[in-house]
């Protein structure tokens, strides 16, 4: 508990935007100027040492004006505390990628770029990784229908797989209520 | 003719093959780009995502209780264990306690389920290894523990059985003298196995010095699990961030020395005796009690009370159709997994749906640090190195 008074008095002293808490989980929103500066900054710094990035992922908040968010998950094993780093960018920006600090932002950048096309600089390896080989579009992202655009199947007569636009019998339905009971 | 000297000298080229995505060692749908330099691996460049199907899309059109059987076919040898992680972040952001039996339900399953995940490890990494016999025993065993699964919960892999504010059902009779006599013999079989494997000259030729991580580099590809324990990191969220009674029960926890193959074998089985250690603290603090949470905002009513009221009928339909909402909050809740840190990151809106529902799956870690770990080593060393790293491609590619 001292140790957690600790860091949120020493995390405060980064360049945040605003620091928000959820439950106890510490998080800060930061700027995409300041961000690497800041991984950096709680990677090395002796009283926090976040030093194992446990993951990275994106949000869509459709109707905001900046679009995206990017969410780091850092963890300090010498502390024994976790931290939120939150970045917000619109669909035209990018962000810079944070490989040279953590090396395994590699795999997680290259989902965030395949699932909400958020485009990392000077990432090496920028590839598609979950979706196949040639798929288009950004699956993650609230306007993606959640049937897809294609459907794959053998045929017989071909005798190979293709890809043809998506015909459903039935519309994909979902069912929102309002709530009577709240 | 005359032969110019440049010309007789011939360049040599790296060999690129195919490594799956049809590969009995690739453990499921894995394709490898090897480059091989002879028999040595130069660069591996894994393609994932063959069994990619959507799963975080899907959670987000599902309320919060239609998502939970998803996460039983995440990582589909440990399905307990995550759909205690959605649990507990589900119930972060509702604020629901837990009844304490439902808590010591919950450790017994979830360390019913690192045996399970950890038996079905150590044996297909013995068989990839080439040892047959111990993968049969152990799936023997396996099948007893999923019976388990199924007497609680009717089936015997996709139990859907941890909810959010409990457990679905309360255990049946003889349930628990059943899991004391499983416990019993179980040691033994576990000797079996490792006077099959631990000591063996083949077993330990394969693994020792393959696939060697420090304990920094460990650190720096974000492990988690048995893989940053092998690297002599005592890191378990269990003992450093406790969740449900896991403070209060007394075990240990496996540490590597040299960060290869053979102590992440030896952690594994170490881990499953430590486990039959909790179930067995876990069969003495069982208590009777309710087993879900007395919130009925997040609980459906009994049998009993749907047969006599027709307001329990109504929350009954209420409750597994339209479900609960969850007011504007996020959470990052992990727990440890029998594959390593098994973590959800859940942002409610006030709906009852989850906003955005991140899996961080340890594999999806693990697995991107294959071409490094295989680096330098021979072809069929990358199998071993697989093998040990436990990957699922349920969780992988989600």
């Amino acid at each position: 508990m001292k140790n957690l008074l600790k860091i949120k008095s020493l995390v405060k002293s980064v360049p945040f935007l605003v620091y928000q808490e959820f439950n106890n989980e510490i998080c800060l929103v930061v700027s995409k100027n300041t961000l690497l500066f800041v991984l950096n900054f709680l990677k090395l710094h002796i009283g926090l040492q976040y030093k194992l990035l446990s993951c990275i992922s994106g949000v869509d908040f459709l109707t905001k004006n900046y679009r995206f968010s990017v969410v780091y998950d850092l963890l300090s094993l010498t502390y024994n505390s976790r931290l939120r780093l939150k970045v917000f960018v619109n669909e035209i920006q990018s962000l810079p990628s944070s490989i040279k600090i953590f090396i395994n932002s590699n795999w997680w950048e290259r989902e965030i770029w395949d699932l909400y096309g958020i485009y990392f600089d000077q990432h090496p390896d920028l590839r598609r990784i979950l979706t196949d080989y040639g798929f288009e579009g950004h699956p993650l992202r609230k306007d993606f229908p959640l049937s897809g655009y294609i459907e794959v199947r053998y045929d017989d007569n071909k005798k190979r797989i293709v890809v043809e636009p998506l015909e459903l019998t039935q519309e994909s339905r979902s069912f929102t209520f309002e709530s009577p009971w709240l | 003719m005359i032969f110019k000297k440049k010309e007789l000298n011939k360049e040599l080229k790296n060999f690129t093959i195919n490594f799956g995505p049809q590969h009995p060692a690739a453990h499921g749908v894995l394709r490898l780009i090897l480059e091989l330099d002879g028999e040595v691996v130069e660069r591996a460049d894994p393609h994932i995502g063959l069994l990619h199907r959507g799963t975080e899309k899907l959670i987000e059109h599902k309320t919060y209780l239609q998502a939970l059987p998803y996460f039983d076919r995440l990582d589909y040898v440990s399905m307990m264990a995550q759909e205690h992680t959605y649990s507990l972040a589900v119930e972060k952001l509702a604020n629901i306690k837990v009844p304490r039996r439902a808590q010591i339900i919950r450790v017994l399953f979830a360390e019913i389920t690192r045996i399970l995940n950890h038996l079905l490890a150590v044996g297909c990494h013995a068989m990839d290894v080439g040892a047959m016999t111990p993968f049969l025993w152990a799936f023997e065993e396996r099948e007893k523990l999923m019976e388990f699964y199924e007497r609680v919960s009717g089936a015997r892999m996709h139990s859907a059985y941890i909810r959010p504010g409990g457990v679905s059902l309360d255990l049946p009779l003889g349930f628990l003298d059943d899991v004391y006599l499983f416990i019993d013999q179980f040691n033994y079989r576990l000797d079996e196995i490792e006077e099959m494997l631990t000591n063996s000259r083949i077993w330990k030729e394969r693994l020792i010095d393959i696939g060697i991580v420090s304990s920094k580099k460990a650190v720096d590809w974000g492990f988690s699990g048995v893989m940053l324990r092998g690297s002599g990191i005592t890191w378990d969220l269990r003992k450093n961030q406790p969740y449900e009674i896991y403070s209060e029960i007394d075990f240990s926890i496996p540490v590597g020395n040299n960060g290869d193959c053979y102590d992440r074998y030896l952690i594994r089985v170490e881990e499953m005796r430590q486990s039959l250690k909790i179930i067995k603290e876990c069969l003495n603090l069982i208590n009777k009690g309710p087993i879900k949470s007395y919130n009925y905002k997040f609980n459906s009513p009994s049998r009993n009370e749907i047969k006599n009221s027709m307001e329990s009928i109504i929350h009954h339909f209420k409750f597994f159709t339209e479900g609960y909402i969850l007011p504007f909050n996020e959470t990052y809740t992990a727990t440890e997994a029998p594959k390593g840190e098994f973590g959800i990151y859940l942002i409610a809106n006030n709906t009852e749906k989850p906003y955005r529902c991140k899996i961080k799956a340890p594999g999806f870690g693990h697995l991107q640090a294959l071409n490094e770990m295989s680096k330098g080593h021979m072809i069929a060393d990358v199998v071993t190195i697989i093998g040990t790293q436990d990957i699922v491609f349920g969780e992988v590619d989600r």
